[in-house]
């Protein structure tokens, strides 16, 4: 019991790993560090420079994407570790 | 009919709504009172959560800002939606596991003492009051607006319905309400956008407009080249690029994440559904909702910006459309006419020759005096600034409410635009009186003071505490401590990222951490950055001074590193905390 408690924590934490690293990289990455760099050399969404795009629309797009996809995997390890909560 | 006609219509049949609402779902016990019973759908909490989570700031001075500083804009943007990524995958199904109706509640518990819990009570109190402080502004605005009253009169209005509503209906009256409200706001933001972007760029998706082509008076050009080349030619920055360093930008941006992760009136939230699946589906439904707001808002902001200047700039006083009469009447914009050549000119840092950069005149805000000038405007006391030849002054909050003006569409878009700014301020604010009454009778009087106090007693001190709050956020909402509704809800959020955040973290992640370096973390972290806010807000520091560059709007995520380091440097040389303590943790970490 203790040992798929463990398990279950750390599959929980390599996800959190992947979900925020992917956060950072869109927002922080995207949308400010790189932008300007994007702005000049990256493709154009539409008539708009990507970084710029990036920082108020695409982000947002991909925190939506994100929590998405992060419901679907938590719900899945909790399956798969049968350790989903009961309803009250 | 008449605008006025309008906007008493809607504004009338949206109150009736919410109270309406209020009264048949008012709250009976203190459990009802202070998370609604803990049954609300997925769905109707994640509208709710969003209708709390979009304040007054963000109907009302995100648009507006974003109009004025272009891409500087995008740290809103960034920082309040990406904020909710952590909140969701960080905090909230560990502290709903916990199952404690108040952040204080689980800091108490988890660092097993009193004087953590009553630590946290003072943070949660500073940061509820910072933060509805900008909601009370807001609803001045709109109410100032409305009965073409001046802001303070329009703040003592908000306050006495927000009052009403918060202290009766309790959580589970508030969140059937938010439902309501947020469905208002989003059709009051969408509804405008979607018409401007038909006229500008004959498109009916604004966020399409955003990146297609400028069409109207002929050929298309790409929209952004168009405005970048507006901005550069009066001496502005490029709107795609902005003025703010990198170093700054990224710190506001961490600041505002952060500390929405560490907001305790959006943790309580989640508090409100039936189980962690519940609440993970409760957050995709809020980030979505807030998404339709928030990829609107930088279309809004673009399109009245293009809308600002075409309408005023050379255009001569007494050509200018109504609604700019109407808003120098109530104060929020304000013309010198410093080249007396009677048409209003629009400038930008760049054409100005020194420090003072693109400013009309020094203060704050217009100051003005009797009398009108030879054009007919209304005169100013404040000193005029010779070295810029910018004519033009308008308060950044007022850009979306003057932006159906602007575009000139029809009157009941801009009444139930004004029913939507009222809605954002109303429910956040009822949102946070909320959780500082609940700080105050919960976790003060009956946790460390009172430990016998009954269930009604609680509620009776719930609504005392939520009327003294009242008091200090309208005398702060009639004066602001920022420049705008914006700026001084991003202070609410850095000291919610300097002292909550790591707290909470470290609480649910690290079995080491101890009462000793939370209550260290805490205080270096809240007082750090409070103390720099004040320092350079009111004592009179200058930005040569700040810390790399850092504004006091960004200095909240360096508060959260110094929290950190302070915390787990001083649970390292101080006890473990005890066993019963591990266990908690493991508990919390199963969902």
């Amino acid at each position: 019991m203790r040992d798929a408690e463990d398990r279950y924590w750390k599959a929980n934490l390599r996800w959190l790993v992947v979900i925020l690293g992917t956060w950072f990289f869109v927002s922080f990455g995207c949308g400010i560090l790189f932008r300007d760099w994007l702005d000049e050399n990256f493709f154009k969404v539409g008539t708009a420079p990507f970084g710029f795009w990036m920082a108020q629309q695409g982000s947002i797009i991909s925190f939506v994407l994100l929590l998405i996809a992060y419901a679907k995997i938590m719900n899945g390890l909790d399956a798969k570790y049968h350790v989903e909560e009961e309803s009250k | 009919m008449s605008q006025d006609l309008w906007n008493y219509l809607f504004i009338g049949a949206s109150f009736a709504l919410y109270i309406g609402i209020a009264f048949k779902q008012r709250a009976g016990s203190t459990k009802e009172y202070y998370v609604a019973g803990g049954g609300v759908s997925p769905f109707a909490n994640g509208m709710a959560t969003a209708a709390d989570w979009m304040s007054a700031a963000t109907f009302i001075s995100m648009a507006g800002t974003l109009a004025s500083s272009g891409y500087d804009g995008s740290r809103f943007l960034m920082g309040w939606t990406g904020g909710f990524v952590l909140l969701t995958v960080l905090m909230v199904p560990f502290l709903r596991k916990f199952g404690k109706a108040t952040v204080p509640d689980f800091i108490g518990d988890r660092y097993y003492s009193k004087a953590a819990r009553l630590v946290a009570v003072v943070c949660a109190i500073f940061i509820c009051l910072t933060y509805i402080m900008g909601q009370m502004r807001g609803v001045g605005i709109v109410f100032s607006q409305l009965f073409g009253i001046g802001i303070p009169a329009g703040v003592i209005i908000g306050a006495a319905i927000v009052f009403f509503y918060a202290g009766l209906g309790g959580m589970k009256g508030i969140t059937y309400t938010q439902v309501a409200q947020y469905c208002v706001m989003a059709f009051a933001y969408t509804i405008p956008a979607i018409f401007i972007a038909i006229v500008l760029t004959g498109n009916v998706i604004p966020q399409l407009g955003l990146i297609g082509e400028y069409t109207k008076g002929g050929e298309g050009t790409p929209f952004l080249e168009k405005l970048n080349a507006i901005n550069t030619e009066l001496g502005f920055s490029k709107y795609t690029d902005g003025s703010l360093a990198k170093i700054d930008m990224f710190c506001i941006t961490a600041a505002l994440m952060f500390g929405t992760a560490g907001l305790p009136h959006v943790i309580v939230r989640f508090f409100t559904v039936k189980n962690v699946k519940a609440v993970r589906s409760s957050a995709c439904w809020t980030l979505s909702f807030i998404a339709v707001i928030y990829l609107t808002a930088p279309t809004i902001g673009a399109f009245s910006r293009v809308n600002l200047i075409d309408k005023l700039h050379d255009t001569a006083y007494e050509d200018a459309p109504a609604w700019f009469q109407d808003f120098e009447e109530t104060g929020q914009m304000a013309w010198v006419d410093k080249n007396g050549d009677g048409k209003i000119q629009y400038f930008g840092p760049g054409k100005s020759d020194s420090g003072k950069a693109g400013a009309v005149f020094l203060g704050k805000g217009p100051l003005f005096a009797e009398g009108r000038g030879g054009s007919g405007e209304r005169l100013l006391t404040n000193e005029v600034v010779a070295a810029s030849p910018n004519e033009l002054w308008y308060g950044k909050d007022i850009m979306v409410m003057a932006n159906p003006h602007m575009a000139g569409l029809p009157k009941w878009v801009i009444a139930l635009l004004m029913a939507g700014c009222i809605a954002a301020a109303l429910s956040t604010a009822a949102g946070l009186l909320l959780v500082l009454s609940t700080s105050i009778s919960h976790d003060l009087m009956k946790k460390v003071v009172k430990p016998d106090l009954t269930d009604k007693e609680e509620i009776k001190w719930a609504r005392i505490a939520s009327l003294g709050a009242l008091l200090v956020a309208v005398y702060f909402g009639i004066n602001p401590p920022g420049a705008f509704v914006a700026k001084t809800v991003a202070f609410a959020f850095g000291l919610a990222a300097s002292s909550f955040f790591p707290a909470l973290l470290l609480g649910i992640f690290s079995k080491r951490m101890n009462k000793e370096g939370a209550i260290a973390g805490m205080v270096t972290g809240i007082l750090f950055t409070l103390s720099y806010i004040i320092y350079f807000s009111y004592l009179g520091g200058t930005p040569s001074q700040y810390f790399l560059g850092i504004s006091p709007e960004g200095i909240g995520f360096v508060g959260m590193i110094v929290n950190f380091i302070v915390a787990t440097t001083v649970s390292r040389l101080t006890a473990e905390p005890p066993q019963e303590i591990k266990d908690l943790v493991d508990l919390v970490r199963r969902p």
